[in-house]
């Protein structure tokens, strides 16, 4: 009996999207070493990757390399399918859903900051939905909402100064 | 390299007009959501009154039952989930039972035969719903 292989027949861009989930996973690594005040306020230092393949490569790209990101993150961090990676999952749906449409934005005036902003608000406005519809349905949670708008405003903001910058260097070498 | 020239070169360059717009509303509306949810207007306390006394003070945070007392016979009042309501109540016309969950500061519940009430109180005091 011969031993039988399966071969998965891969394209270029499978494997583009591969190596920027990757980078994305490599992000969320180095961000979970950062120490956080308060549970649930992370910078999301992974989305960079997301607004970059966005402006780049497009939508489609763009929710792939974040899927991937999330679902293979939380393999790396031993936490799939429970409680952590449905709030990560659910931040990243409701992030793409309206970057679907913020990326239709006027591009002369509206750029990745904007992108970010949009993205980090949808990404908090998922997490707490999950978080209140089932794991503490207490009204309670309402008193941390201006904190996570916060972070999610000043985080947002930086990520897209950070996505914007790399862009530039990366189209204008010196 | 120093904080002005960071700000000059790297910050304000990546920031287009629609940005700084999205900043603005950003700021406004974080700062909207501390004011309204951190203004005291959800309700923290259960002030339950018989027979125009107070019979018990309660924090909204604890889930329990609580009986009280009145002249036609015992009204039970319910905590849950930072709510208050009156469940069960001797009286004819059954007013504050069906008056349901109470969750903003001011609201009442009066159950007037048998003179019991229960006020939901904030951090500090605002109109209530009976007197506007």
């Amino acid at each position: 009996m011969t031993a039988s292989t399966i071969k998965l027949d891969s394209t270029a861009e499978d494997h583009h999207i591969a190596r920027m989930a990757a980078v994305a996973l490599g992000l969320a690594v180095l961000e979970n070493a950062i120490p956080s005040p308060l549970p649930g306020v992370k910078p999301g230092l992974a989305n960079i990757v997301t607004l970059i393949v966005l402006a780049r490569y497009g939508w489609r790209v763009a929710a792939w390399v974040s899927l991937l990101r999330v679902v293979a993150g939380s393999l790396l961090f031993g936490n799939f399918l429970a409680p952590g990676f449905f709030l990560s999952l659910s931040g990243a749906a409701l992030s793409l859903i309206v970057l679907a449409a913020a990326q239709h934005l006027p591009s002369r005036w509206f750029g990745p900051v904007s992108h970010s902003i949009y993205a980090a608000f949808a990404h908090i406005a998922g997490q707490m939905a999950v978080v209140y519809l089932w794991l503490i349905p207490h009204a309670g949670i309402a008193y941390l909402i201006p904190i996570f708008a916060g972070a999610a405003l000043v985080f947002g903001t930086v990520n897209g100064l950070i996505a914007a910058r790399f862009m530039n260097l990366k189209s204008q070498p010196p | 390299m120093n904080w002005h020239e960071l700000f000059r070169a790297d910050i304000l360059p990546h920031l287009k007009s629609g940005d700084w717009l999205t900043l603005l509303f950003g700021g406004i509306g974080v700062v909207l959501l501390a004011l309204t949810l951190w203004s005291g207007e959800l309700a923290d306390r259960a002030i339950i009154r018989s027979g125009g006394k107070i019979f018990r003070e309660v924090p909204l945070s604890r889930d329990q039952q609580i009986a009280v007392p009145g002249p036609l016979g015992t009204s039970i009042v319910t905590i849950e989930k930072r709510r208050a309501r009156i469940s069960s109540d001797p009286s004819p016309r059954q007013y504050c039972v069906r008056q349901g969950w109470l969750q903003q500061a001011g609201e009442v519940a009066v159950c007037l035969p048998n003179e019991v009430s229960v006020e939901l109180t904030g951090s500090r005091k605002k109109y209530d719903s009976l007197n506007y």
